[in-house]
Formats: structure tokens, sequence, C-alpha cells
């Protein structure tokens, strides 16, 4: 990756071709999607949801009264019934029905791959790929698909991994090493490798992938089964409300028709949350894979609502992992102008990406140097430890700081002390010192220090504060000695950092931090980060990683962006406020129902409950009519808020609560009295109900 | 001193009085149940009965203790009260009918005190000392222990123990309790409440005819029947009976009495999960609660509707004149917000919104604030289901208290929290569909008659125990679907509370963090309160509408 300048860094994320974009949703997508909304109409797939069962067993039960004795109210209530059932279907439907888009492009890769075996006595034999076993080597050449997830074992080549990932640029997988696996699927562009197969038929990477869109392997996350608990004793409290009023009802002379008993029932039950749960569960699942987030389980993505801790490694992550040039420092006896000048010669010619980011850093600050020039390059060797430029008797160079005054000193002069205390500073402070001199007619002059520090990316300061805000602690794991760590720590402002860390310290760290009840997220690509992978609550692998990094963690970033975490962490989050803020919204609603249905239903032994109509509703039927059709539209309404979360902004959660409290809890409250109303505006003008 | 102002006095002196103690009283809880050193009179006991002190049990175990003892309590109950004709002191009273027998020993043990005879007609003084108030120490000290014992549940950590029931249930008697009653009781004598084993002394009346006046050992069973949060009064009047409650300083001492205990628990509750703000913001929950409901009976009670009130001038049938609106709306909401259950007026006769206070202060759950030891558990199971619901709104699993509220902490907390729902609307139900029941037991018509039979079974389902009156409740079916719903509202819960303690001391300790709702905040408590009426209020709202609100609104 270059880094052009430090103001633009490379966030822009790939394209990525032939995916459905992510979070939009048309009303044409309900169209297309009422068709297997109208198939899941049946018991077997309602049992599966209690709340809902209970409101399709009433629409049966109404659509009986209906058939035996036909009324206009009846057959409206037992029409809208349905819709109400058939409402929750479209929403899973719609959910659905995105990935279902994914997984059909995704298995065109698994057709009729070949498979080219190597047989034990050096031999090949040709099978189908899904006839493969664990352990089989197969060799693929340049233009083949390859047939199964595996590691490379012999070769390097070129792979077009975009019908996975998306991104069209080809990748290099070579044997041995960190950048071994190859997925099932993908196809070698150049070069010739064998691949030992790694996966079972039937379990590859890809097979995962399409259950996994398809919401096939779907299991009702622990947060999920908790709330459908308590969504169900909702229910089992309103539906002993509603039998017990029956003969409160019949005592007080008003007996009530099962018609009416059982439209105030599905408008009390928590219908709205009961219908959109298992959306929002695919919906979240499903912009995980639009950010090119593949995970096993959904209860990856929950536990990564619930981190406390998030380990980064260092380079890559909190910093653009190259040295680049930060700052001239001129000697007491230059300046900045000549300072310049001189590292301008001594890097023109210098390929490297310090070399590059040191011309860019003068061009910045000094944009009237300019020109090429000739000479002779001298390149760094591991002997001089120097490099620079050789033309028209001077002699530039630059290099590190002992090297520079050896060859200060061979020519006669000394580096003077300020030099040496600047460049001891620097290191101290996680930087690179690169020291500049030049003889020039024979006598050698020390121009000043640049700095090369480890740049932390922009913008990752401000992350980390808001990560804090959201009680999550970031560690920063590094190689890097103690005082470099500290410096770039302090620099990024990542809580804590880990310095000269191996893979057994991460593990440690991550058992250290569980033991006190924490959530730990992190990511590896390397086979030694499998262990810390796996002991980790969310472990994310980067796809360029090794197949056993892959295996041990529970999510893979096909993007490989190590940053991801932050956005994984924020989307296990919105899942979770999705389905809270719905059930508050949808439990609220229950007031105004009770304000329209109570009195239409009690009007005529006790007048006085008119008091109680405050939205002034035209009749009895038309009131209940419209908390029935108002409990069903609303549904629609919420499909596209269910399946794109609601909005989520890193704060501390007092401040949350509050501000979801607001728009989800009083606004729950107040919605329907507006909605009811105006549904009953048009309902009165139905002849026989109005 | 106008009435209203009597009445304002008596609420400032309560509240100072609370205040005072709460305190070192909530400490003292808290250290009663954490010290490690056991009393000689404990120990004695200990050995008595085989109990090793220093072994605790699990969840299910403490579940199994605390149902034996309540079983054979019950059993106990019921064998003297059939067997009081060969009992001392029975005055000759017979035997209690099998299925009164029944019903009251239910009540007892489950902390109702739902009373379906008239003390001083029916019960001998040795029944009364042996059973009932033997009952009403135990069954309050039974249900301090499970509070108790869901504290700890939110304390401990990574552990399947959570204490000795019988440990519990001995300090509970023995170090609170009992001390308090007895100081009471000898204050009560000095204030004038009758202490006596005579059946009663015969007076000649003006007009030479002559009638008994029934005595009874009131002031030693009034002490523990307030401070236990029990209600069963000795006489039939119960606290509006002048030998029960003489004047307007015992009506004071009797409400701080049953509040005592229950609004302390908070303070305890804090001291032992480390955070003494976690209780501070139950409480204020709790007593707003509790100032709302008296300020709504008060405003009705001053404001009648009725045409005889009005006529009047004011609404003082059935209160007691020494009492006047102010004291009895305090006593009335304070004995139906702590499921205490004693009165010192009659509800029956309140206005409809008046009366409709107690029962929606039962139907509440019992959190206002609540029995001795239900309050605490009943709030805290409410505090589960909201922080259910907040946790989920702010992105993470709910916690509450550092403990993860999961699919085996919501059932519990389900579970606790249905029981109560469950017996009043069917029980309401199923006794509305018995014309021949109704008949012969509802002396009234309209949505008042339903107000009595709901608010009987909402006072069995919540063990509060008061009576609406107005409702005969001797026959068989009220006697059992009654004494059914005492036991289910009373112990369903309980097995649920054991069992979330089970579950989250079984838990490590998620540390706060930034992320962490704060559960101290006046947030959290607008949340509970709000969690505590929208419960009741959907639950309840159509049989209120039916009841009480068309009564008001007529």
């Amino acid at each position: 990756m270059t880094i052009t300048t430090q103001d633009h860094p490379a966030r822009a994320k790939p394209e990525h071709a032939g995916r459905v974009s992510a979070g939009v949703f048309s009303p044409r997508q309900l169209l297309a999607s009422f068709p297997d909304a109208l198939r899941k109409l049946g018991p077997r797939h309602q049992r599966r949801n209690p709340v809902l069962f209970v409101v399709w067993v009433g629409s049966v039960l109404v659509t009986v009264f209906a058939v035996a004795e036909p009324s206009l109210f009846t057959i409206l209530i037992a029409a809208w019934l349905w819709f109400t059932v058939l409402f929750a279907n479209l929403a899973e439907a719609v959910a659905e029905g995105r990935g279902k888009a994914q997984a059909e492009s995704l298995r065109r890769t698994k057709k009729g791959t070949v498979a080219r075996r190597l047989l034990d006595d050096g031999g090949e034999e040709e099978m189908p790929g899904a006839r493969l076993r664990v352990g089989d080597r197969v060799v693929v050449e340049a233009g083949q698909t390859i047939p199964g997830d595996g590691d490379v074992i012999e070769g390097i080549a070129t792979v077009d991994e975009s019908a996975i990932t998306g991104e069209s640029a080809p990748v290099v997988r070579e044997s041995g090493g960190d950048r071994s696996a190859v997925t099932g699927g993908t196809t070698v562009l150049s070069d010739r490798i064998v691949v030992r197969i790694t996966s079972k038929p039937g379990e590859s990477f890809v097979d995962r992938m399409i259950a996994l869109v398809e919401g096939a392997s779907r299991q009702k996350t622990p947060n999920e089964i908790a709330l459908t608990i308590l969504l169900s004793t909702l229910t089992i409290v309103f539906l002993l409300a509603v039998v017990a009023l029956q003969p409160m009802a019949g005592y007080s002379g008003s007996t009530q028709s099962v018609v009416v008993l059982t439209a105030l029932l599905v408008c009390l039950i928590p219908t709205t949350i009961g219908a959109l749960l298992s959306a929002i569960g695919i919906a979240g699942m499903d912009r995980l894979v639009q950010r090119n987030v593949l995970a096993t389980s959904g209860r990856a993505v929950e536990a990564a609502g619930d981190v406390s801790t998030l380990l980064l490694d260092k380079t890559g992550t909190i910093t653009f992992g190259n040295r680049r040039a930060t700052e001239l420092i001129p000697s007491w006896s230059s300046t900045p102008d000549r300072l310049a000048e001189a590292a301008r010669l001594a890097s023109l010619a210098d390929g490297t990406p310090e070399g590059r980011s040191i011309i860019e850093l003068i061009e910045r600050d000094h944009p009237e140097l300019t020109g090429e020039q000739g000479g002779e390059f001298v390149p760094f060797t591991a002997q001089t430890r120097m490099s620079g430029l050789d033309v028209g008797g001077r002699q530039v160079r630059k290099g590190a700081t002992d090297a520079v005054r050896a060859w200060v000193a061979r020519h006669g002069g000394t580096l003077p002390a300020e030099i040496t205390h600047v460049s001891r500073e620097i290191g101290e402070q996680g930087g690179t010192p690169l020291v500049v001199a030049e003889l020039r007619d024979g006598t050698p002059v020390a121009h000043g220090v640049i700095r090369l520090s480890d740049v932390v990316k922009p913008g990752m300061r401000e992350r980390f504060r808001r990560l804090r805000e959201m009680g999550i602690r970031t560690v920063m794991i590094t190689g890097d000695n103690p005082l470099t760590a500290k410096a770039i720590a302090a620099d990024a402002g990542v809580d804590h950092y880990l310095a000269e860390a191996k893979p057994e310290d991460k593990l440690a760290l991550i058992r250290r931090e569980q033991e006190g009840g924490r959530l730990v997220a992190m990511t590896g690509d390397g086979t030694n980060d499998a262990p810390a992978l796996a002991a980790s609550d969310v472990g994310v692998a980067m796809n360029t990683g090794t197949s056993a990094a892959k295996e041990a963690g529970n999510m893979v970033d096909l993007d490989s962006d190590p940053t991801k975490l932050i956005e994984i962490v924020e989307i296990g989050k919105q899942l979770l406020i999705t389905r809270g803020a719905l059930t508050t919204f949808s439990i609220a609603n229950d007031l105004a129902k009770y304000f329209a249905i109570l009195p239409a239903m009690f009007l005529a032994i006790h007048p006085q409950l008119g008091a109680l109509n405050i939205m002034r509703l035209a009749t009895p039927e038309s009131a209940i009519l419209s908390a029935v059709i108002f409990n069903a539209l609303v549904i629609v309404a919420l499909i596209p808020l269910a399946l794109r979360g609601v909005r989520y902004t890193p704060a501390g959660a007092a401040t949350l609560l509050r501000r979801n409290l607001l728009i989800y809890g009083l606004g729950g409250i107040v919605t329907p009295f507006a909605g009811i109303w105006l549904i009953d505006q048009l309902v009165r003008l139905v002849p026989g109900i109005g | 001193m106008p009435d209203s102002w009597a009445g304002l006095v008596q609420v400032a002196i309560l509240l100072g009085a609370l205040a005072l103690v709460y305190r070192p009283f909530g400490d003292y809880l808290a250290r009663v149940y954490t010290s490690e050193q056991h009393w000689k009179a404990e120990r004695a006991l200990y050995r008595l009965f085989r109990v090793n002190p220093s072994s605790e049990q699990r969840w299910s175990t403490y579940a199994v203790s605390v149902l034996a003892f309540s079983f054979v309590s019950i059993v106990v109950l019921y064998l003297l009260q059939r067997l009081q004709p060969v009992l001392p002191w029975n005055f000759g009273r017979g035997a209690i009918e099998p299925g009164m027998a029944f019903n009251t020993a239910i009540s007892f043990v489950t902390n109702t005190n739902w009373q379906s005879y008239a003390g001083e007609v029916a019960m001998g003084h040795f029944v009364q000392l042996a059973g009932l108030t033997v009952q009403n120490f135990l069954s309050a000290a039974v249900g301090i222990a499970v509070a108790v014992v869901l504290v700890r549940g939110f304390v401990r950590r990574s552990t399947d123990r959570l204490g000795n029931f019988w440990v519990d249930l001995t300090r509970g008697t023995i170090r609170v309790l009992l001390p308090i009653s007895v100081v009471v009781a000898v204050v009560l004598v000095a204030l004038g409440v009758v202490q006596s084993l005579r059946s009663g002394v015969t007076v000649s009346n003006p007009d030479g005819s002559q009638s008994t006046i029934a005595l009874a050992p009131a002031a030693s069973q009034e002490a523990i029947k307030e401070l236990g949060t029990n209600g069963g009064g000795i006489f039939n009047a119960n606290s509006s009976h002048p030998f029960e409650n003489p004047s307007s300083w015992t009506n004071l001492l009797e409400i701080f009495l049953l509040l005592v205990i229950p609004v302390s628990m908070t303070r305890a509750f804090g001291t032992m999960v480390g955070s003494r703000r976690q209780g501070y913001t139950l409480l204020s929950v709790m007593g707003v609660l509790w100032g709302v409901m008296l300020a709504v009976a008060w405003w009705a009670e001053t404001h009648p509707n009725g045409p005889a009130a009005l006529l009047a001038g004011a609404s003082l049938e059935g209160k007691e004149q020494r009492f006047g609106i102010g004291q009895s709306v305090l006593f009335a909401t304070s004995t139906t917000g702590t499921s205490t259950g004693a009165v010192n007026s009659m509800h029956d006769s309140f206005s409809g919104l008046g009366g409709g206070v107690p029962l929606l202060n039962m139907l509440l759950g019992e959190v206002t604030p609540g029995g001795v030891g239900a309050g605490l558990y009943g709030i805290l199971v409410l505090a589960v289901i909201a922080m259910f619901l907040a946790g989920l709104m702010v992105g993470r699993t709910p916690e509450y208290l550092g403990k993860k509220l999961g699919r085996r902490e919501v059932t519990c907390a389900a579970v606790a929290m249905l029981a109560m729902p469950t017996v009043v609307l069917l029980g309401t139900g199923a006794a509305l569909l018995m014309p021949g029941e109704l008949d012969t037991a509802l002396n009234n018509t309209g949505p008042h008659g339903l107000s009595e039979v709901l608010y009987a079974y909402a006072s069995a389902g919540n063990n509060n125990g008061s009576a609406f009156a107005g409702l005969t409740v001797t026959s068989d079916w009220f006697q059992s679907s009654l004494g059914i719903a005492m036991l289910i509202g009373r112990f369903i819960p309980i097995i649920a509370v054991l069992c979330l303690a089970g579950s989250l001391a079984a838990q490590r300790k998620v540390p706060e963090t930034p992320g962490t709702l704060p559960t101290t905040s006046p947030l959290f408590g607008s949340l509970l309160a709000g969690t505590v009426v929208l419960v009741a209020a959907l639950t309840f709202i159509p049989a209120l509408a039916l009841g009480p609100i068309a009564e008001a609104l007529a």
C-alpha cells in the first residue's frame, strides 16, 4: 500500500462489484418478497414465533366466525388480522431475500470445478471438486479455479479472489508463512501451486458463507432467546387479561364477541417486535456481510456489542506501518532551508518508502525546491548504513546517527553534540533519526536530523476516545520495545499497550481480561495468532491470513482491514439497540390501543367510559378496526428501520438510553394516538362501520 | 386542628421517624444477615434442630427448605384450628370448620393474613398466640430471608452457595422481629392497647341489658402484625377497633411499624451490594409511588362525589372519627403498599377513585414499598425486567449490578412477575362466572361489586390480606380459591426469586465501565417506576375500567 500524503489516508473502501448495496431498502423488495411471505402463512412456520402464533390462531378463529356469521366488520377484522401475519412474514422474507441474491452468486463459483488430484506415485487424476477429501493435494495452474479450501504447500501464484471478496485486485498466495490460505472458488491468474485441501465437502468457506447469507443456519442468539421469553411472558399476561375480561364483561352485562376480544388481544400482544424480531437478526448479519465480514454465528455478533476490551495490533491498524519523515531538525550551524535542500538531494534517487516520504515532506514545506538533479546515487547497504548522492563535488549523505558520525570523523570532522542529543531524543520518542551530512570541498558539514516516525493513522485518537465513551478499552499490541510502544500509545491515545508482545503474551492478556469479566475482541492473521483468536470472545481473522487463523476466529474479514473491529462492535450494538427500541415501541403502543378499544367495548353499559375515547373515534366498530389496521400497518412501516437498524452514535449508556426512551418510548406512546385517529378518519367513511 | 392538617402533621412525623431510623436500622439488618457470629440462643436452637449453621445451601436446597418449612407450618396451623376444642383458652369456641381452617392456615403462613373469620368470635387465645402470632413472626422472617438471598445473588461471585435458610430464619426472628415486637408491645400497652388473656368483660348497658366486650392479648399481636406486614387483626375490626388502635399516636406507631422494615431493607440492600445509592434509588421509586398513591386517595376522599357524602359534608362513611380522612388514607395507602392488609377504615366505603387506590397499590405488585422482604425482591424482579429492556437499548447484553441478564434470569423474573396477574385475573374471572356464588357473597352490584371481587383476589394474590369488605368469602369456593391464590401468589415468586439468585450468584461480576448503564440515576429511577406502573396498567386496565374507573367516572 502506497501512502501518498498523510492527509489523504487510503481509507476509501474497495468497490464490490456485483454486490447488493448496503442498507438501502426499496419498496420493490417488498413486492418481490410477497410470494415468500405468502408461503410462510402455514402453521408450521408460525409456531416458531409464539407472539405471531397467537395472531395466527386468532386469525383462524375470526375467519371461522366471519364465515359462519358474515358481517362487514367481522370480515374486515379477519382480513386485517391475516394482513398482520402476512406483514410479519414479509419482514422476514425481505430480510432473507437480500441474502439470497448473494448466495446465488456465490453458488455459481461452486459449479463444476474439476480438481487435479496428485497421486502418491506422482501422477494426477481428474475428479469433481466436490469429492475432494481433507488432506488431498491438488494442482492448480493459471486460469483454473481452486477446487476447495486449503493451504498452498508448493509454489507461489497470484489469485483472483473477487468472487469471494468482491475485491478485483489479485492477491499473492505462497507456500509457508501467513499468506498460504486459498479459498475454493477463487481463480489462479498466474503460475502453478499445489494446494492441500483442509475442508470437508459441504463445509467449505463458500458453503458456510452461503448458509450464512441465506440465513439457513441462523440460530437464535442468547439475547434473542431472552427477549423471546419476555415477549412470550407479555403475550401470556395479555392473554390472561383478555380471557378474564369476558367474565367481567358478562358480569357487567355486556358479553363481548370473540371477534372483538381477539382484536383486542392481537392489538395488545407485542406483535410489532414479534414480527420484526427475526428480520432484525437477519439484517444484522447482512450488515456485516455488506461490510465484507463473515461471522460464523449470530452469537459472535452479539458478543461484539458487549466487548469491553479491544486488542489492536499496532502495525497496519493504529499506524500506517511504515516509517515516514515527519520533521526536519536543523543543527545550530545550519538552517532549515539548507537542511531541506541537502535532505532532498540525498533522497531524490532513493526509492524506499522512507526516502519518498522525505521528498513528500520537503515538497510540502519547501515548494520552492524543485528540479531533478543528476549525479551518482549511493544506495543504502548494510555496511555503510547510509545512502545519498554524489554530484558536482558534493557528497550528500543521510543515515543512522553512528554511521554518519563515523563518516564525518573519517573526513576529519565531528558531529555536533546537539545532533547526537536530538537523535537520542527522537529514538526515545519512538521515532528513528536520520542524520543528514555533506562533504563539500573536502569539509564535512552536518545539516541536521530527519525524524522518521511510525505515523498514527489520522482519526485514530478520535476513534479511541469514542470507544472509551462506549466503555471499551483499547490495548495496543506491538513488537516494539516498551519505550517506542509507550510513545506511540500516547500518540494514538490508546488506553494500554503491550510491548515486545509474543503470541503467548497476547493469550495471557486475553485470559487476564476475561477473568475480570471482560469480553475481548482481537484481530489476527498468522498461525501463531490462532490460540489468541480462539480464546478471544470476538476473534476476527484476516482473509489474507492462514487457514488456522480463519478456523480459530469466529469472524473473517474479507477486506483484511484490522480497523474494522470497531465497525463490527458498532454493528453488534446496533443490533441489540434495534431489538430493545422496537420492543419498547411495541409495548408503549398498547396504551393508545386501550384508549381506542376499551371505550368501544363498554360504551353501551358504561357510557361514562366514553370519556376515555380521547381520540373521538367515530363508532365502536371504527375504533376497533382502526386499532387493528394500525397494528398491522406499523409493522410494514417499521420494516425499513428493522433492516437498517436504529441510528447508533457512540455515546455513554445513559445518553443512549435517554435518547432511545424518548424516541421509542415516548414516540411509541404518541404515534398510535395519531395513527389510529388518522386511520379512523378513513374507516369512518366505510358504510356500516362509521 | 383541622382534619387535613392533623393528617399532614402525621405524614411529616412518619417520614421524619422513618428517615431517622433508616440508616442505623438498615445497616443493622445488613449486619444481621452477613455476620459470622451466632448468638447463644441461636446456637441452642441450631443444636436442638440439628442444623449446622456454617453449611450453606444451593438455591434449590434453600427453596426446598422454605417450602418444607411452610408446608409444615400450614399443617400445624390447620391442626391447631381444627383441634381448638381440646386446646386451652378456647372459651368454648369450637373447631374451625375445614374450609376456613385451610384458608386461614395458608393465609398466615403466606404472610397474607386474609381473614375469613371474626377473631374475637372464632379463635381462642391459644390458637391466636401459639398459631397465628407465631406465623406472624415466621412468615415475615421467611420473606426477609428470601430477599436477602436475592441480594446475596447479586453480591456473590462464581458460587452456588446462597446461605442457610435455617440460620436466616432464626436470625430474622431472634435479632430483628422479636426484640422490636417486645418493646413495641409494651409501648402499645402504655398507649392504651388491650393486653388480656380473659375472653371479655361483661358490662351492663344503660337499658339494663348485659353485653360482653371481647378482650384479647392484642398488644403483643398488634406489634408483630404491623412490623411483619402481616395485618391479621386479633379483633374482626382490625386496626379500626379501639382496643387495637385507640388513638392517633398508636395509629402513627402502627403505620411506622408496617413501613419500617420494607423501607430499611433498601438500605440493607445498598449496604450489602456495596453501593448505598443503589438502595436509595429503589427507595425513591417506592417512595414516589407511595406518595402519589397517598395524594390521589387523599384528594379523592376529600372531594367526594356520592350524594350521601356530599350531604354529610365529608366522606366519613367507614372511617373512624378519631382518625378522620387524612389518617385513614395514610393508613390505607401504607397498608396496601406494604402487603400488610391491616385496616383502620373500610376501603369498601371509599369513593370510586379513592377505593381504586388501595386496589391499584396492590396490583402494582406490592412494591410501594412492599411487604417485609417481598417488597425488596418484588422491586428487584421488576428492576431486572426494566434493565433487560434498557440494556438492549444501550446496545449491550443487559446487566444489573454487574450480573448479566440472560435467558435464565429473564425466565425467572418473568415467572416471578407472572404469578400474581395469573391468579388475580383468573380468580376474578372464575368467580364472576359463578352467579350462584356471587348472589350469596356479593352485597353490591355494578362496578362496585366487580371491584369487591377483584379486590379480594388482588389481596390474596399479592399476599396483602386487606379486605374491601362487601364480599362474604366463607363459601367453599372462596375459601379454597382464595387459599390457592395466596399459595401461588407467595411461593411461585419465591421459587423463581431463589432460582434467579442462584443463577446470579453463579456468574462472575462484569466490571463497571462507561458503557455500563448507571442504576443510581434519576433516569433509571424513572425507568423503574415507569416499568412498575406500565406492567400493572397494561395488565389490569381492562379490569379496572369495568370496576373503579367506571365507578369513578360515573
